[in-house]
């Protein structure tokens, strides 16, 4: 959850929801966020919200987390009710979830189950990072329930690494993921960050032939994201690192599409790849505006019109948890309009599109290149992708 | 002596002082009027604040005075009889000098200040010169002679060289300790003639301020010169012939104090009830409707307006409070003139005459600070005359109304220049005068190591950032001061600058044709920074007629998508994009280029004014 949490209402200490969002649970698939935050050192250009152990200081014991997670999990069933359908997804993420036991994983997940049920063919995803993980670790997640896992590689090039601050190299990046296909994981995808400082055109293209060559069915790929208060942030200010450059991204984000897609990969939503059926469905339910509680300090909700989110600092977080109180920070109930924006802003990033724009606003879009009327669907073009932010300012 | 000698309406005008301080600015004419507020007893003490009279927020910011304050001192002197003491603080800044000319015609006497430390100025002298052709009698005055590197000596030998008085007639004080200030109070008891009037002649008083104040309406400044005026009295003003009636008349000492009447050679105040200072214009006499006077007493002339800017709101719907906002500051600031213009780039607005940018500058923020507006200016630039071939005439004061087609002559203002400065910048003075297309007039040195220097210069060369870089190349030691001295035919062109082809009005400027390439080249470089790309190329061109001559390429955005993984913060996006949506509201269109207000401001900023009068 990167930056600050936005102003919204006050959020009730019960955490009960109004009565117009309850009703439309089970008119759209329920998920399971679980945030862990908690990382081995920061990544210079990182605001997730996470602590090492050193930034963490007392009272936020990792070893009490799990404990405290299926606490909110308890609350969580009291404030949606007996009856709600089994979860879709569920998606560990951070932090860096990897940095608990597996069995602390397992068993959050396992009082997901319990709780709330999962669907048969539930996707149950954790994020990883290659040296946070050995083939042990990954085998009792898998044996736990866990079907697909997801590498923060975000490079290859040890120079890239080095600027970006992370920990591992590439022989460990290709052998997590090896460990992960060996020990059976039904997908198995990749995390790249490109346009740092000093990585070239074909410093990218060999982390892309290194995640195809991989054998990975799923690829996200990101451009790098200079946040305020990160140590990348006040590098870029002082100067000591260059800004990255949008054309650079632009150019980047070209070469990522034409390698991946003629390596079978499709985009499916603009920074994500997969092969057909690779898809990540519970990132699909975030841009499909689907329900989903977001367990953890710091993770946002979403449930029928509501959107809520929780206290940042995981001790604030144990802290109404323990006393039995909801962890949200604030709330806000989204008014049609606020709604319909978003559907815009959210689905236009996916390939299946959207429908329901009014034809004066989407021609332009069209004639100008940067959309293609797919039946009754609007889709972005890869032009349009890049500019993807302008199309939405435009459509609403 | 007692209250009645000196109560006001009964005062004997053989008892009465009316005198001004002048200076060059930041001499401290404030600070030396404090201590006499206090020697006066005026001001208690423990009610002092510095620069007492400097009332508006925008004095006290910037530690200048901006209007002519006058006030009422009584002042018992060596004979041990009370006289009254009218003091009129003015502002020092040559933008201002309208100011001290109408303070001026209210006096028989002008205290003419000088640091102890920086010696003579060149606002020293145009306000000496000032105070001469108004026959005043002149104080000489040294301040600051606390100051450790003061140099009375040297000083003193200066102004009495330029006055023709000994050194030794020039007093010496400090406004900060207060050493010197009651020795000069008796000096002006004994050496600035009383006022001479006729108290049985009909009543005679001319106004020499005139402010709009919002809970009492226009409050008068008047110099009473023949005959009475009395509260309820009938006055007429003997310009326009309008009668009011007199609600309250008084003096301010330093609080307004009503009072039953003023005399002959009194200074105070006058409420009419009107709400337009035009109705009580300055300079015109007050008489009375049952005894009116047949001569008026000669006003002054309108300041001339210097420099010009269209001012634009930010919103445009803040259009008619701008309207107001300037009709209402109008009333406190006659030198201040409007009319309403239009721009293609920046709508409805108003193109606004100045004294100087000091002036322009000090009226935005009021307008901004008071009527909290949040405004766009256009660069400030000055009138020109434009003769074409076919004997037809325009007066432009907005560049991009400068006649197409053929024109035979351009003419422009110019100003007679003062520099003062130590010796050894002579050379560097001359080279700027120089580039700014200077003819010297002459050179004197007012003392070994002091010259004045005097040139002719194209006003437009010098009311933008000649101060500056006058102040820069001089160390900071160069004074200057300027007054109009009519016109003069040069080769100035107009330059646009086009947007994708499309002119942008706001943006055209008169420049000389030596310096019209230098220029379109940093405004088209300047804007290529401001302008965010958009998703076709944008050309910016800088043209003189059809011939381009500068050009810079805004290239096509080619990305603007955030695309992290965004962990179901939904809402921060949401908000993003109501906050870009917001910010494309307040784009201007320029044809098809969408160009933020922010760029406007920075490209039309002059970030070297001139007006920096600020306290250091
Ligand atoms: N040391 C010293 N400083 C003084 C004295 N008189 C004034 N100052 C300082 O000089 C500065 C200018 O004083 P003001 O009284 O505002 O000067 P001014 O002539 O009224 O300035 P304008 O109205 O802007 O022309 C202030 O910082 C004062 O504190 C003095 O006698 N001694
Ligand atoms: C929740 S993060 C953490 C995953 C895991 N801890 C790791 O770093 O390997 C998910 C992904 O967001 C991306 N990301 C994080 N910060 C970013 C930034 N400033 N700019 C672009 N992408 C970023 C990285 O690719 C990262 O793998
Ligand atoms: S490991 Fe991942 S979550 Fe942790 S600091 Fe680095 S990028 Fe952020
Ligand atoms: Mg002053």
């Amino acid at each position: 959850m990167p930056g600050h949490p936005p102003e919204g209402a006050i959020a009730p200490p019960d955490g009960q929801l109004s009565d117009r969002s309850l009703s439309r649970l089970g008119a759209q698939s329920l998920s399971a966020y679980v945030h862990i935050p908690f990382c081995a050192s920061r990544c210079g250009y990182c605001d997730f919200n996470t602590y090492t152990a050193d930034e963490l200081g007392p009272g936020a014991n990792r070893a009490d987390y799990a404990g405290t997670v299926i606490r909110e999990i308890e609350f969580a069933r009291g404030v949606l009710g007996a009856t709600t359908t089994p979860l879709h997804s569920v998606f560990f993420g951070g932090g860096t979830p990897t940095l608990l036991p597996s069995n602390d994983l397992a068993h959050i997940l396992h009082s997901l189950r319990d709780t709330f049920a999962l669907a048969p063919d539930a996707e149950i995803t954790t994020e990883a990072n290659p040296d946070s993980v050995d083939k042990a670790s990954l085998a009792a997640l898998r044996d736990a329930g866990f079907t697909r896992i997801s590498f923060g590689w975000q490079a290859t090039a040890p120079h890239v690494l080095a600027v970006l601050e992370r920990t591992h190299n590439v022989d460990k990046a290709l052998a997590a993921v090896r460990a992960a296909q060996e020990v059976g994981f039904e997908h198995v995808s990749v995390d790249l960050i490109y346009g740092t400082p000093g990585e070239t055109d074909d410093n990218f293209r060999a982390a892309l032939t290194a995640a195809i060559d991989s054998g990975v069915d799923h690829v996200s790929a990101y451009a790098l994201i200079v946040e305020d208060g990160t140590r990348l942030g006040a590098a870029v200010k002082r100067g000591t690192v260059p800004q990255p450059s949008d054309d650079v991204a632009a150019d980047r984000y070209v070469i990522a599409d034409e390698m991946l897609s003629s390596a079978g990969l499709e985009w499916y939503e603009v920074s994500n790849w997969a092969r057909p059926g690779g898809e990540c469905r519970h990132n699909l339910a975030y841009w499909r505006n689907a329900d989903w509680w977001g367990f953890g300090p710091g993770a946002h909700s979403h449930i029928g019109g509501t959107r809520w989110w929780n206290v940042r600092h995981p001790s604030a977080y144990a802290t109404r948890i323990d006393a039995g109180k909801s962890p949200a920070q604030a709330r806000e109930e989204l008014t049609d309009a606020d709604q319909e924006l978003e559907r815009v802003l959210l689905g236009i990033r996916l390939k299946e599109g959207l429908d329901g724009i009014p034809d004066d606003l989407s021609a332009p879009l069209v004639s100008e290149g940067l959309l293609e009327q797919h039946d009754d669907n609007l889709v972005l073009t890869r032009q349009g992708r890049l500019l993807a932010d302008l199309v939405v300012r435009r459509l609403t | 002596m007692g209250v009645s000698a000196s109560a006001p309406g009964s005062t004997d005008p053989s008892l009465i002082r009316n005198f001004c301080i002048i200076a060059h600015i930041d001499h401290g004419k404030s600070t030396l009027a404090d201590r006499m507020l206090q020697l006066t007893g005026v001001v208690e003490g423990r009610d002092m604040r510095a620069q007492y009279l400097d009332r508006m927020d925008i004095e006290r910011e910037r530690g200048i005075t901006i209007k002519s304050q006058a006030v009422r001192l009584p002042y018992t002197a060596g004979d041990g009889r009370t006289y009254i003491l009218n003091l009129i603080d003015t502002p020092g800044h040559v933008d201002f000098t309208y100011e001290v000319s109408r303070s001026l015609a209210a006096c028989e006497g002008a205290v003419l200040l000088v640091d102890a430390a920086q010696g003579i100025e060149a606002q020293t002298l145009a306000n000496l010169y000032l105070a001469l052709e108004n026959d005043l009698q002149i104080i000489p005055v040294l301040n600051k002679i606390d100051l450790p590197f003061a140099q009375p000596e040297k000083y003193a030998a200066e102004l009495a060289k330029i006055i023709g008085c000994s050194p030794d007639d020039v007093l010496r004080v400090s406004g900060k300790t207060g050493v010197g200030v009651a020795e000069l109070l008796q000096a002006t008891v004994d050496l600035i003639p009383p006022p001479v009037g006729d108290p049985d002649a009909p009543a005679r008083a001319l106004i020499f301020d005139s402010v709009y104040d919002t809970y009492r309406g226009v409050v008068t400044y008047v110099r009473v010169v023949d005959g009475q005026l009395n509260s309820r009295d009938r006055i007429q003003m003997m310009s326009t012939r309008t009668v009011h009636e007199l609600l309250e008349v008084g003096v301010i000492s330093p609080d307004p104090i009503p009072s039953k009447g003023l005399g002959v050679g009194e200074v105070g105040y006058l409420i009419t009830g009107v709400k337009d200072v035009r109705q009580s214009r300055v300079g015109d006499t007050v008489t009375t409707l049952a005894r009116p006077a047949t001569q008026d007493l000669g006003g002054y002339r309108d300041p001339k307006p210097m420099v010009f800017a269209g001012l634009y709101p930010l919103d445009g719907s803040d259009y008619p409070e701008l309207r107001d906002a300037l009709d209402k500051l109008k009333l406190n600031d006659a030198s201040l003139v409007y009319e309403p213009e239009t721009s293609v780039a920046l709508g409805f607005g108003f193109r606004c005459g100045f004294l100087g940018l000091l002036h322009m500058e000090i009226v935005r923020e009021r307008l901004e600070r008071e009527f909290n507006l949040d405004l766009i200016s256009t660069a400030p630039n000055v009138v020109y005359r434009v003769r074409m071939d076919d004997n037809s005439e325009h007066i432009v004061t907005n560049p991009s109304e400068f006649p197409d087609g053929k024109v035979a002559e351009v003419f422009e203002p110019i100003v007679r220049s003062t520099v003062l400065a130590p010796t050894e910048f002579v050379g560097a003075i001359m080279e700027l005068c120089q580039q700014r297309r200077g003819t010297m007039d002459g050179m004197d040195y007012i003392s070994e190591d002091r010259v004045e220097l005097r040139y002719t210069l194209p006003l437009a060369e010098i009311v933008f950032d000649f101060f500056d870089q006058l102040k820069s190349r001089t160390r900071g030691y160069a004074s200057l001061d300027y007054e109009p001295n009519g016109e003069q035919a040069a080769d100035l062109v107009k330059v646009d600058i086009l947007l994708h082809g499309d002119p942008v009005d706001a943006f055209s400027a008169i420049v000389h044709r030596d310096k019209s390439y230098n220029y379109g080249v940093a405004m088209a470089a300047k804007l290529k920074e401001l302008i965010p790309r958009q998703q076709f190329e944008v050309p910016i061109q800088a043209a003189i007629g059809a011939r381009i001559i500068a050009r810079e390429n805004v290239r096509a955005i080619r990305k603007d998508v955030l695309a992290k993984c965004y962990g179901g913060d939904i809402t921060r996006k949401r908000k993003l994009l109501e906050k870009q949506k917001e910010g494309k509201k307040r784009m201007k269109m320029v044809g098809r280029v969408e160009v933020p207000q922010e760029a406007f401001i920075a490209a039309l900023s002059t970030s070297d004014t001139g007006a920096e009068a600020k306290k250091k």
